[in-house]
């Protein structure tokens, strides 16, 4: 319990620190970015009126004390305030995002799960046939695979899979065109959204699988040489008890400790992937702010991709205490 | 590479042969040796070189401007040609140029990212570990915060705002926000291996020997983990490079100069993909692809040296050579 505790103070600093630094990055610019943002709007022909509300909102009031800015700041996110967005005007950043987060947290989850189940068994296989065929050709493969830039990959599938063989669509989360009402609980619709999501999730799978197979892989060589391995053999029991309950138990939680480093970067891959598939989630708009200048999209972005990847690990943290008792009786 | 127990294992034995082998050699063809038992590395820096020696004659490669005025009337995208063997962009660039020419953006900003990056890690890590207390309490927290944070969107943000700042669009910018997004992994790794180093004896010798913290630090500590710090600097610079691409593919530098990333950038704005205008986008790529590839590989070397019970199972030629030298002893 006090284990917990500890680590949910740790993830609570976490979000304050990515809460401050985005508050702090602006202001330390060179130049006044907000400034120059504001000039650009008024370019657009804005009204003063409008300009002013969202000078007040971004706190750039240069009458203000920084830390009454700051104070306001905090105060506007406890209220799920994210600003306005400039790209799509009148609409606020929390709404984009409410809408958008849903489809990256989908693709992301089945992704992460697809590849960490796969993965894993394949590491175990390629550790229990070590020097098979198999085990010295496919790892150096799958490393090269995971080379590929997400997003290059994302480009080579669309190109071969949904632009020359039309296998798959090569846009948008679900067909536009046959649910103009939006989302709706149908298996037609169902359907739609798995043929929409199949090539995003390859990419992000074909991308991350590597990882999982290459630290599952290492971990079960070195556990398969234990002497309580040798034992289990020698009593005779069948092989698939001997590789799952006795080696595989053991030797999957470096693959759990290293989670949250690669849940990062499947997060950044995935939001790369999403530019490439038009696929309305977080990273789109992420895109769509970066490249229009919307910096009130690209901070609620930022902030809120951190936050659901911060609440991710700690979920992983939960895992991981009951796969390992050690952890839990704080003896690690 | 020490030997510790001897004879216990046939791996220490051959190492033991090696280094009794080595006494008559240069540090030349020592180095030499090692790529030869290391095929791994050797492939991976092979790689690596042919695209540094592109990069750095590129104006002997190609008689063409990378993103000068355009040499040829532009009649859009033209597929590979004879003159232009990778084709060219709708602007009629030469696209093998554009990717010799870009090489030197790409690798460049990748090189000083990691290279800072490293710096920042080693600083970190080992003070961290080193000095202990509330020094280690509070940089070990700094590296797991900036560790759990997604590097990308906060590369995002940082590039958007500089660009917003009126900075400007450049390559430094992008270097600088890799550098600081990309530290915090091998920070951490350094420092639990530090941990461990810090109370060997020879640490506890030099140290009673009164020696200074920085000697200590750089000089006694540092020398015993240079093969975690290699491959710690390999791994950054393959995020590095990803990133940055990444970074210019979503217009984040200055797009105006051919990179592999603004390349893609380009093929990506121009629709590249339905028009079916295969050449370019695939050139880049693959180059991306093939150089992170190379310097994984060297990666995969470096852990092999440094752990061996990942090798593969020996040549069979040294093992012949181990069985007869055990029988004459």
């Amino acid at each position: 319990m006090r284990y917990l505790l500890r680590r949910a103070g740790f993830y609570l600093i976490a979000l304050w620190a990515a809460v401050t630094f985005n508050f702090i990055i602006p202001r330390l610019m060179p130049g006044d970015p907000l400034q120059n943002y504001i000039a650009k709007l008024q370019n657009q022909g804005l009204t003063q009126a409008t300009i002013a509300a969202l000078r007040k909102e971004f706190g750039a009031d240069p009458s203000v004390p920084l830390w009454h800015q700051y104070l306001d700041y905090l105060n506007a996110l406890l209220h799920g305030q994210l600003g306005t967005s400039t790209s799509e005007f009148p609409t606020p950043v929390a709404q984009i995002l409410a809408q958008s987060l849903p489809w990256t947290i989908c693709l992301v989850g089945i992704a992460v799960l697809l590849s960490f189940i796969i993965g894993t068994l394949l590491g175990v296989l390629f550790a229990w046939r070590r020097g098979s065929w198999y085990d010295t050709t496919l790892p150096p493969a799958l490393t090269f695979l995971s080379a590929i830039p997400y997003f290059w990959m994302a480009l080579a599938l669309l190109y071969v899979f949904g632009m020359m063989l039309s296998w798959f669509p090569t846009s948008d989360a679900y067909d536009l065109s046959s649910f103009p009402n939006g989302p709706e609980w149908s298996l037609d619709f169902i359907l739609s959204m798995v043929q929409h999501a199949a090539l995003p999730v390859i990419t992000l799978i074909i991308g991350s699988l590597a990882q999982w197979v290459l630290t599952m892989r290492n971990a079960m060589v070195t556990t398969l040489s234990e002497d309580y391995l040798l034992m289990a053999q020698a009593k005779g029991l069948p092989a698939l008890r001997v590789v799952f309950a006795y080696a595989a138990r053991n030797a999957i939680l470096p693959s759990i400790t290293s989670f949250s480093i690669s849940l990062g970067l499947v997060v950044s891959g995935s939001l790369l992937t999403e530019i490439v598939f038009n696929y309305p989630g977080i990273g789109y708009h992420l895109f769509r702010g970066a490249s229009e200048s919307d910096y009130a999209l690209v901070e609620g972005g930022f902030l809120v991709v951190a936050l659901t990847v911060l609440a991710a690990n700690f979920l992983a943290e939960l895992v991981y205490s009951v796969l390992d008792p050690r952890i839990r009786h704080g003896r690690a | 590479m020490q030997v510790t127990n001897l004879g216990e294992s046939p791996v220490d034995t051959a190492a033991l042969i090696e280094q009794a082998d080595q006494r008559h050699r240069g540090p030349f063809l020592n180095a030499l040796r090692l790529l030869y038992r290391n095929p791994k590395i050797a492939a991976g820096l092979g790689i690596l070189l042919l695209f540094v020696l592109m990069a750095l004659a590129a104006p002997l490669l190609t008689p063409y401007p990378p993103d000068g005025p355009q040499s040829q009337v532009a009649h859009g995208a033209q597929p590979p040609s004879r003159e232009h063997i990778l084709g060219t962009t709708s602007l009629g660039q030469d696209m093998f140029s554009q990717i010799a020419y870009g090489a030197r953006v790409s690798l460049l900003i990748g090189f000083v990212a990691a290279t800072g990056s490293t710096l920042l890690q080693v600083i970190f890590g080992l003070s961290s570990a080193y000095f202990g207390g509330l020094i280690d309490e509070v940089l070990s927290l700094l590296i797991n915060v900036v560790l759990v944070l997604p590097g990308l969107p906060l590369a995002i943000v940082l590039a958007s705002l500089a660009n917003a700042s009126g900075v400007g669009k450049n390559e430094f910018v992008i270097a600088m926000v890799l550098l600081f997004t990309s530290w915090a992994y091998g920070a951490r790794v350094l420092r639990s291996q530090t941990l461990s180093l810090k109370e060997r004896e020879f640490v506890t010798a030099a140290r009673s020997m009164g020696e200074m913290t920085w000697r200590m630090i750089f000089l006694e500590i540092l020398p015993n983990e240079i093969a975690l710090v290699a491959s710690t600097y390999v791994g950054t610079f393959v995020y590095a490079l990803g990133a940055e691409v990444a970074l210019e593919f979503l217009g984040l530098g200055d797009v105006s100069h051919a990179s592999w990333g603004s390349i893609l950038f380009w093929a990506q704005l121009n629709g590249a993909l339905i028009t079916g205008q295969w050449w370019l986008f695939v050139p880049a790529g693959v180059c991306v692809a093939l150089v992170c590839g190379a310097l994984t590989l060297v990666n995969f070397g470096i852990d092999e040296l440094a752990n061996p019970s990942l090798r593969q199972a020996m040549p069979r030629k040294l093992r012949k050579l181990l069985k007869t030298r055990a029988v004459v002893a």
